[in-house]
């Protein structure tokens, strides 16, 4: 299970971040390997870099992981949370610009097939277009 | 470095930013998320609860962990903003003697504009900090907590007027004039803070 690249959901919501996981399980299934953080240290609303990196490393394998993420501090948080990581996982680890619920599910429908970092978040980022 | 520095400086941007918590909440209620007086009051209680860790440092060690412990503990953008600056501050502290307080500021400016994919004029933090990076610059040493605190007030105010395009406030468009900007904000209340340590005040 560790060939295909993985996702990691990250909202200022905890729910909004676990139902967007569930989503994709039910949509993709369990070959894809997805984790999900949200909320602030305290449990409110916000998003906080210890969960995104604990996130990250829970998935994370050579084929690298895809991040959607929702509004403003989600991204500040997580690309904080990505240079906190050893520098070796950095360049396996994007942040894909995209709606969150259909950028996890585009992202982990592509990933399903085994296709590589780049083509997930290609995948993913053409929902805008 | 008298000895006492850290701790004040701990104590009293601790206690203006809890002192400030409901008004910064209202800025950002009117522009952005509502989260910016928790979140920051947040963050630097976690500075204050870890004062005597931090306050065994040299000043650029103690300034990069008061900076990483607000990018662990905030929960919003400005963790990652202020932490950055803080650690910019930090990491142009120097080893000894008298520490550079602009060439320290035109460090942790750089770091939160690079955080922040920012310049000046955008209705963010760096409205205020940026002045009063140049200020510092342009005075003479015994006149430069007189020259910081007008630049960060001077800075706070132009944030009124301005256009945001950064951050939450920028899905506002026009709507986001008329308000200050609640980063402006507690930059300005810091940086008034950290006067008042240097002028013996507190």
């Amino acid at each position: 299970m560790s060939n295909c690249v993985s996702i990691v959901i990250v909202s200022h919501s905890a729910e909004v971040a676990k139902g967007a996981a569930d989503m994709v399980r039910e949509m993709v299934g369990d070959e894809v390997r997805v984790a999900h953080c949200g909320g602030n240290p305290e449990g409110g609303l916000g998003t906080n870099v210890p969960a995104i990196m604990e996130a990250i490393r829970s998935v994370y394998g050579p084929q690298g992981v895809a991040l959607l993420i929702d509004l403003g501090g989600a991204e500040t948080n997580s690309e904080m949370a990505i240079e906190m990581l050893p520098a070796e996982m950095q360049d396996r680890i994007v942040i894909c610009n995209a709606p969150i619920v259909e950028g996890a599910v585009m992202a982990a429908t592509e990933a399903a097939g085994g296709s590589s970092l780049a083509e997930v978040r290609a995948t993913a980022e053409e929902f805008l277009s | 470095m008298a000895p006492d520095l850290l701790p004040r400086l701990i104590a009293a941007t601790a206690a203006t930013v809890a002192a400030h918590a409901e008004e910064l909440t209202t800025l950002d209620q009117a522009i952005g998320d509502g989260d910016h007086g928790v979140n920051m009051k947040r963050g630097f209680d976690a500075i204050a609860a870890a004062a005597e860790e931090i306050g065994a440092q040299p000043l650029g060690g103690a300034l990069q962990t008061a900076g990483m412990t607000l990018v662990m503990n905030v929960g919003g953008a400005s963790g990652p903003l202020y932490g950055s600056l803080l650690m910019g501050l930090g990491k142009a502290a120097g080893q000894d003697g008298d520490p550079d307080i602009a060439a320290m500021l035109a460090e942790g400016v750089a770091a939160v504009k690079k955080r922040g994919k920012s310049e000046a004029g955008e209705k963010t933090m760096l409205d205020v900090l940026v002045p009063v990076l140049e200020a510092l610059r342009a005075a003479e040493p015994e006149g430069q907590t007189a020259a910081a605190r007008a630049a960060a007030d001077r800075g706070l105010a132009a944030t009124e007027d301005m256009l945001a395009t950064k951050g939450r406030a920028s899905f506002l468009g026009e709507r986001s004039v008329g308000h200050l900007d609640p980063g402006a904000r507690s930059s300005a209340l810091l940086v008034h803070a950290v006067c008042d340590v240097i002028e013996g005040k507190a």
